[in-house]
């Protein structure tokens, strides 16, 4: 793949048009709608996205209005990679016949990650191996929040949804976060990457990036859901940074393989002492919010230590696959 | 019938190797499928066919029949000729994809090697799978045998990428009986069959740029593609299939008499295939590969001064309502055979949507329910035969002691 770095501008976000355009039907401090909006500013050239049923795809598709001015695909919620499939190797074939201008089209699938990690795992797994060149981006706000917040494999340890609710006996969800980039690293993808609104220049870049392979591409973006989250609407770019921060969530790209820590996580690894606490991160966060309970509390120091051995995990990673 | 000027190859294949060489010859853009047994040699075969570029075509070999059709809808929406093929399982595996190929009016051909539907577990033909599908939105024509199963992939393609139509097309063959029998096949040249389906044309849409565009998923044109729509708005496009549906049963007749006037070869009206009915007291209403056996014992019955008659039903969907009254109009006694089951239902799904469809007929024969060949067991000409005596004693005593039969059955 190309090694260039894309350097985004303000500048250039706001002398692109937008789009996924204004008036849909996303909640206020929307961590998604964000992360969409920015997403398409990286676009470059002709392109077709692709889009699982979920939070997304209904706030900006209710008929007869949209939120897309670029053509857009849904058929349902497990089949993002499956589409992304199928319109690649439509354009392909209809190209190479003169069916169709000849030139690329990008092709981007959208998918939460009940529709990535869990129900649109398979289909994903499938398009991956057969290699089509399309970006698959997981907007990851941690649950089902269309359907009313429940657990997805990708809601953490610890948070209360409403199918894994903080009860008086089990303190909200028992499981671990799926390991999903480990998973789509394992079939030993082009470009994998992680990626948070906040650090919009960083997300930009790593979009451009996965669409400039040829090949597929995969895009791992944290979106806080203040609904789901129980947490304030203002505060979405604040969760987006913390986690971040406090590792939680690290930001890195991977080409062919080479895990490297993005500048923000990078920083961090360089200067431990600007790792924020855990807390700082989960206290504002109705959904942990019991796990402040002195009862609880041990939980709070479990995810902590849990973190941080993902962490150093991490850091080793990145060190042994320095070019 | 026609004028048979064009020269025709003779070629011997099984059902499914017609249906991949068919395929081939249509100029398919893109097949995305899936193995399943009795359906299995069509993709065998279309792979042999990339493999050695004998086709223009993206094959997409997905990881589900879920992908196969997901990739088909998207590949189709995307303004692509598509083709996928599955059986049973994988049919139902399918489902609730079905739907959204009807509902998003994607032309996708699906051929459908009609096999049973676990448990217990069994790969032998009946129509369990596809009947399950009745109300997926999908066009249905089932074949009798080889030849006919070549032909109406062909007819496929001209009926459901028909601007007016636009719906999705099942064609089924009967598993194993006509997906693996190898018959005499006579195909017509590939350009004779490319000239005669043309190319994919669109039908044109508004989009919410105002401009008025072919419907497919293009940069130039952008357009949303399988939106939400609630309660609003979701009745009428659903209303609007159900006239995809009403051109589609004019499209199939019109298509078949064009395909005669091309090949010689013709199937009844495209929605109906009578044999020997116009002056037939008795008759039994069957689909697909059994109306062969049957028209042996038709010959012999007329041999012995008995008046049988067959109507194959070609065409399930749009349902035949009137061909069905107008065919049944002299009739004394009726059976319809189903090779699937409705349980707790009265009878199966043909048996259903006949006597329905002549509820208001003027003259309604007798129409007695006979469910037979459930995972592929055998009726042989001799049992097959027994129907029409029972037939026979029911025409004559204006009775029938039973509706429901369970043919063929050890009880």
């Amino acid at each position: 793949m190309s090694t260039q770095e894309w350097k985004f501008t303000a500048k250039d976000i706001a002398a692109k048009p937008d789009l996924f355009l204004s008036g849909h039907r996303a909640c206020a401090g929307c961590g998604p709608a964000t992360v969409l909006r920015l997403i398409m500013k990286a676009t470059r050239g002709p392109t077709i996205v692709t889009q699982a049923t979920g939070c997304m795809e209904i706030v900006g598709s209710i008929y007869p209005y949209t939120s897309w001015a670029l053509p857009w695909l849904h058929t349902a919620f497990e089949t993002a990679a499956a589409n992304a499939s199928g319109i690649e190797a439509a354009l392909k074939i209809m190209r190479k016949k003169g069916k169709i201008k000849d030139e690329h089209v990008d092709v981007i699938a959208l998918a939460g990650d009940g529709g990535t990690y869990d129900i649109g795992l398979q289909a994903l797994s499938g398009a991956v191996e057969r290699g089509h060149d399309f970006l698959f981006v997981l907007y990851d706000n941690e649950g089902y929040m269309n359907t009313g917040i429940q657990r997805s494999s990708s809601t953490p340890i610890g948070a209360s949804t409403t199918t894994s609710p903080a009860g008086s006996v089990i303190p909200g969800k028992l499981e671990k976060k799926k390991p999903i980039t480990d998973i789509m690293l394992a079939h030993g993808m082009e470009y994998v990457a992680t990626a948070t609104p906040y650090y919009w220049k960083d997300l930009l870049s790593k979009v451009r990036k996965g669409l400039e392979v040829d090949g597929p591409a995969f895009l791992h973006v944290f979106s806080p859901c203040p609904r789901g989250w129980r947490s304030e609407p203002a505060k979405t770019m604040e969760y987006s940074k913390l986690a971040v921060e406090s590792c939680v969530f690290p930001l890195w790209e991977a080409v062919n393989g080479n895990r490297q820590l993005s500048t923000p996580s990078k920083v961090i690894a360089l200067a431990p002492q600007k790792k924020k606490s855990l807390k700082d991160y989960l206290e504002g966060q109705g959904r942990f919010r019991h796990l402040f309970t002195p009862q609880n509390n041990h939980i709070v120091d479990e995810i902590q230590q849990a973190t941080d051995e993902r962490w150093q995990k991490l850091l080793r990673q990145c060190q042994t696959s320095q070019p | 019938m026609a004028q048979q000027q064009i020269k025709q190859t003779i070629l011997a294949m099984n059902g499914d190797e017609a249906i991949a060489y068919a395929v081939k010859q249509c100029d398919v853009d893109v097949v995305a499928a899936y193995p399943i047994t009795p359906q299995t040699i069509i993709v065998e075969k279309f792979s042999e066919y990339v493999a050695n570029g004998e086709v223009q075509t993206q094959y997409v070999c997905t990881e589900s029949e879920h992908s196969a059709i997901t990739a088909c809808i998207a590949a189709g929406a995307t303004g692509a000729r598509t083709f996928t093929a599955s059986a049973s399982a994988g049919l139902a595996l399918m489902h609730e994809m079905l739907f959204v190929t009807s509902g998003a009016r994607v032309p996708v051909v699906l051929a459908v090697a009609n096999r049973a539907l676990s448990a217990p577990l069994n790969i032998h033909g009946d129509h369990s799978d596809s009947m399950a599908e009745r109300d997926s939105g999908w066009l249905h024509i089932y074949a009798e045998n080889a030849q006919e199963a070549y032909d109406s992939i062909i007819q496929a393609f001209k009926i459901a990428e028909d601007v007016d139509v636009s719906l999705p097309i099942f064609i089924g063959v009967d598993g194993f009986t006509i997906s693996h029998t190898l018959e005499r096949v006579d195909t017509l040249p590939e350009d004779v069959v490319r000239r005669f389906i043309g190319t994919r044309s669109f039908p044109m849409v508004l989009t919410h740029e105002g401009k008025t565009v072919p419907f497919k998923l293009d940069p130039a044109n952008p357009m949303t593609m399988g939106p939400n729509a609630l309660q609003n708005f979701y009745y009428e496009f659903k209303r609007q299939q159900e006239e995809g549906m009403r051109n589609a049963y004019k499209k199939i007749q019109e298509v078949n008499s064009e395909y005669a006037k091309l090949s010689g070869r013709s199937y009844g009206n495209g929605l109906i295939d009578p044999y020997k009915l116009d002056d037939a007291e008795i008759a039994i209403i069957v689909i697909g590969s059994t109306a062969g056996t049957l028209k042996v014992i038709v010959d012999q019955l007329r041999t012995e001064g008995i008046k049988a008659g067959i109507l194959r039903i070609r065409t399930f969907r749009p349902f035949p309502v009137d061909e069905i009254k107008n065919a049944l109009r002299n009739l004394k006694a009726v059976a319809v055979m189903d090779k699937s089951m409705s349980p707790g239902g009265l009878g199966a799904a043909v048996f259903s949507e006949v006597r329905n469809a002549l509820y208001d007929a003027a003259h309604r024969p007798i129409i007695v329910s006979y469910i037979f060949g459930l995972g592929g067991r055998d009726s042989s000409p001799n049992d097959l035969r027994r129907i029409y005596d029972d037939l026979a004693r029911i025409a004559k005593s204006g009775q029938a002691e039973k509706t429901v039969t369970y043919f063929g059955l050890r009880e």
